[in-house]
This record gives structure tokens, sequence and C-alpha cells, in this order.
């Protein structure tokens, strides 16, 4: 049985706004509009969209914040906006933008309140504790008033203060917004380290492109509140204008090249672009086709990165969700 | 439930413990409300110099009911005062964090903060109650003793469900704080004084819509011997802890339904 299940999942608001002095005008936001999916135990997902797309309204939906208007959700077999207190404790959640710790103690002090909350016992506490220490190196701010660290020491804490209770699935929104590129891959190691230390299932949305390429096995990509994408990240490239492009240096100006499984998309000069698809033909077989159709004197292969690939899928704003493989 | 109270002393004591950086401010802020809240008394005393009773009752006697009332009203300011800030935590989405631990989130809210200012009120109450036990004249039996102590218990269960059921509509209009404050008060207010010198209409409010009625008043009446002039029986004298559940009761289902309505910020 998968661990998180969304069936038809709907979350709609109802927004007032002002329409002259008195009158208000009332619209429904379909903020999810039916979302389905299955999350494995032990995986890690990036949940990736636009601002506005849904992701943190999923994941609200899925710690039980927020109550469905409609559909199914169970995480670890519990019903979240029904059974929120016995699935708190089995799941971590972390806002990149809001804060758990408590502001004005040592960062000491609030692992130390949370463990009551949640109640851990003493030695996983104890044992966490130490590992977390070692792995995001607390040690030299454990004594320090929370609001005189460093984002990126904050961030530290506030992952630490997610895992202590040993969650079994760990729901991070957007953990590396606004952290310098050390402390994001910092944060990056951390996951992929309790990820296959200790098995635990790790959904993040994200708008880092590096996080998805270095963490995320699967992805699922939404807009307007649908899911649009569901698969990894190699078939995300191919199937979304995941074209390569080969940068042709000619001996001179000439018009655009004619060659199978290619196409010219830009011309400037005597250096032409040519796009093609992986599952049209291969790099070597278009540079001999190349070369046999003109002189040429250079060549250079660029790769689609999931930049390229994601802004496509928001441009196309892709209209059916496409099952993965 | 001692595990969850072992937990609130220690939510608590990290507040003060945050507190306690500016503790001039701290012992000042005590006093400076132990002071301001004889103002309050002081408007009673005011109306005594111009009348020698009210509704039938003397001084000492309102002084009885003010007692009461201010020792549970301040009481359970001290206890749930942070809803006050209710409505900072849903504005600002805060509220979220307190859904994904797990604890009931109107404890957390409860334990989220501490306002030791508010001892102050509490002292100023219980001292105007030991003048009132003082000097009012009343053969003290065991039960009119037992009854000063349930009037004050159930009495703060009372203004805190109260308190909880009508904060709730902050998860709706996020502001609107001040019209809460307002029906608190007024709660307060109205459990000050004898119900005899009500309207019918408030009469009936204060002991059955928003019941604070059985704060003071019917307690009071119970320990001094008043007739009721909605012609209760006397036992109804004894009600308050059963009023206090019950109001308990429809709080709690309030507040949960208003939980689930809560609709986060941002994102």
């Amino acid at each position: 049985m998968a661990q998180i299940e969304l069936e038809a999942v709907e979350k709609t608001f109802v927004v007032r706004r002002k329409r002259g002095r008195v009158r208000r005008e009332r619209t429904v936001v379909r903020a999810v509009d039916g979302i389905s999916f299955e999350i494995e135990a032990g995986s890690v997902a990036g949940y990736i969209g636009p601002n506005g797309a849904g992701k943190s309204t999923t994941v609200k939906m899925l710690t039980g914040i927020l109550v469905p208007s409609s559909g199914r959700i169970s995480v670890v077999g519990l019903e979240p906006s029904r059974q929120r207190l016995q699935l708190a404790r089995r799941i971590g959640v972390m806002f990149g933008q809001r804060m758990q710790l408590w502001w004005d103690l040592p960062l000491i002090d609030s692992f130390q309140l949370l463990r009551h909350i949640y109640k851990v016992p003493g030695d996983h506490y104890r044992r966490n504790l130490e590992r977390f220490r070692e792995l995001l190196d607390l040690d030299g701010f454990l004594q320090t008033p929370v609001r005189q660290l460093s984002l990126g020491q904050r961030i530290r804490g506030e992952l630490t203060a997610a895992m202590l209770h040993d969650p079994e699935i760990v729901l991070l929104d957007e953990p590396t917004i606004g952290l310098d590129v050390v402390a994001k891959e910092r944060v990056r190691e951390f996951l992929t380290e309790v990820n296959s230390e200790r098995g635990v299932t790790v959904l993040l949305t994200t708008h880092d492109l590096d996080d998805i390429e270095r963490l995320c096995s699967r992805l699922l990509v939404i807009d307007h509140g649908r899911l649009i994408y569901d698969g990894d990240l190699e078939t995300l490239k191919q199937r979304y204008g995941g074209e390569r492009v080969l940068v042709v240096d000619l001996e001179e100006p000439r018009e655009s090249l004619q060659v199978d499984g290619a196409h010219v998309i830009r011309v400037e000069g005597s250096r032409q672009w040519l796009a093609f698809r992986r599952d049209e033909t291969s790099a070597a077989r278009l540079t001999a086709a190349v070369t046999a159709a003109a002189p040429v004197r250079d060549l250079e292969l660029h790769e689609p990165d999931i930049e390229d690939v994601v802004r496509k899928i928001y441009a196309e704003g892709a209209s059916e969700p496409t099952a993965g493989d | 439930m001692a595990e969850s109270l072992a937990l609130y002393v220690r939510l608590v004591s990290a507040r003060v413990r945050s507190q306690w950086q500016y503790r001039a401010s701290f012992a000042l802020d005590i006093l400076g409300v132990f002071l301001v809240t004889f103002l309050d008394f002081l408007a009673i005393l005011v109306i005594f110099h111009n009348v020698p009773q009210l509704g039938g009752w003397t001084v000492e006697e309102v002084a009885l009911l003010y007692g009461i009332s201010g020792v549970a009203f301040s009481l359970t300011q001290l206890a749930v005062g942070q809803l006050d800030l209710l409505h900072q935590l849903i504005r600002d989405g805060n509220f979220d964090l307190v859904l994904i631990r797990p604890r009931g989130s109107l404890f957390q809210v409860i334990a989220s903060d501490f306002r030791p200012r508010q001892v102050g009120r509490v002292l100023q109450a219980a001292t105007v109650l030991v003048y009132a036990l003082v000097s009012v004249d009343v053969a003290w039996t065991a039960g009119r003793v037992a009854m000063v102590v349930v009037a004050v218990v159930g009495g703060a269960a009372i203004f805190a469900a109260v308190w909880v059921a009508a904060i709730c509509i902050v998860f709706w209009t996020v502001e609107g704080r001040e019209s809460v404050s307002s029906v608190t008060d007024a709660g307060s207010f109205l459990s000050q004084y004898p119900i005899d010198v009500y309207a019918a209409w408030l009469q009936r409010l204060v002991t059955v819509l928003v019941p604070v009625a059985f704060v003071a008043y019917f307690p009071a009446s119970y320990i001094l011997d008043k007739p009721d002039p909605l012609g209760a029986p006397s036992w109804v004298s004894f009600a308050s802890p059963a009023v206090a559940l019950v109001a308990a009761l429809v709080a709690g289902y309030v507040w949960r339904f208003a939980v689930r309505h809560y609709r986060s910020a941002g994102g």
C-alpha cells in the first residue's frame, strides 16, 4: 500500500472582493482541482509548479491543516484532517517560510520543548540529536538564541526540529528558499542522508531546479490546481521539448540546413542551431549528416536543462496529466 | 492529564524565561495593573456614595460580587488571555504550526504565551474579595465557604468558555478581536452587579445565553441568602459547575468546528 494517497482531491476557497462601496463579489477559487497520486514509502518526490499552482495547499491538506473540499487523502493509512494528532506524531513538517523554533530561547531549548510535545523517548532523543548535530554541524550555535541565528543556521535548526521524533515521512515546503549555495547544498545532503539512512519518505515543494536535479527521483508537476506531469526527470525532459540542440559553425553563411530528424531553430551569420529529439536521431548521426551537407568549422552540443523543460510545461499548461513510468 | 499539565508548565515557563530578560518591566507591569484596576472598583464606590443600596444590595455585598467575578475573570485572563493573539496567528498563517503538532490546538494556543501583568489583576480582585468576605454580615457555614470556592473555579471556567466560543469568530473574519473583547469584557462587567438592577431581557441574557450570572450572582445570592428576582430555586446557586461544564462542551465544539474552517494564509 502506498504511504501517501490522494484521490480526486479538491480544495476550493470562497474569496470576497470589494466591488463598489458596499457590494462584494463572491468568487470560488479552485486552489486544487482534482488531484490524484500515490507515493511509495522511501521515495523522494518533488512537487513543483509556479506560484499559486496549489503546491502549498496540497501539502497543507496532507498534514491536516486544511480540510479538503472533496476527494480522499490517506497518509500512513490515516485521514489527515480527522486524525491530525495521530498523524502529527508520524510525519515531520518544515515550512521554509515559517518558524517553529522559539524565537527568544537558545536553539537547544526548542529541541527540548519539542521532545516533550512529541513525547520522544529519552534515548531516541539523545541518539537523534547526536546524529543531527553531526550531520548539520549544529554544535557552534546550540546555545545561541534563535533570533541571533543566520537564516542558514536557523533552517538547519528547523530541519532538526522536524526530524527529532523519527517521522516516517517528511514534508518540506520550499526548504531551500533564500539560502546561499553552500547552505542549500547542506540541506540537500541532509535530506539525501535521512532518506537513505532511515528510509524516510521525502516530499518537497521547490522552485529550485538544483533541488530537483539533485534530490528527486520522481516529479509531480502541478499547474492551476491540476497535476500535469507525474514521472521521472528523464522522461519529463524527453517529453517536453526535451530537445537537444546542436550548434554548428559553418565555413560560410548559407541558408538553413535540411537534415533528417532535426530542424533549424535559429540562424546567425554562419552559425546555425539545430534542434533534435533523442528518440529521433543521435548526436553522432546528426553530426555526420551535417558535415556531409556543408563544410563545418566547429560543433557544440547543448543538453536540455530542467529550467527550460519546466518553463515550457508552464507555458503550454499541458492539458492532460500524463502517467509516468 | 498530568502529562499535559507538566507540558503546560514547561511551555509557559519557556515563555516566562524569554520575558524574564526584561525583568524590570515585568515587576512594573504587575504593579501598574494592580493599581489601575482599583479605578474600576472605585466606580462602584462612587455609585454607593450617592445611593445606600443597589437593588437591595449593600456596598459590602456588591464587593463580594465584584470580588468573586474579578478573581474568576482575572484567573481566566491569566490562563487563556493569549487567545487575544489568535487573530495574529491566523493572519500570519502561523496557526499552521499549531496544527502540525500532536497536541490539541486550543491547548497549544493557550500555552503559547503568558502575561505576568495579569497577576496584578488577580491580586487586586483577591484584595477586594478578602475585604468583602471579612466585612459582609454572614453566618459562615461549610456550604457557604464551599460556595466561594465553587463560584471562583466554576466562574473562571464559564468565562473561559465564553471567551473561547466568542474568539472563534476570528477564524472567519481575522479581524474582529475588538468585538470579541467587548463580549468578554461586558460579560465580566455585567457579572459585577446584582442582576436585580437589570431589565428583564438582560437578566435572561446573563442567565441563559451568556451565563455569567452563574459566575457571581447566584453564588453570592446563596451566600447572602437573597431571593432571586427570576424566582429560581436555591439549588441553582450550586449549578455553576454544571453550567461551566455545558459551556465548556459548547465552546469545545465551536472551536473544533472553527478549526476545520481554518483557511491558512499564502501559498
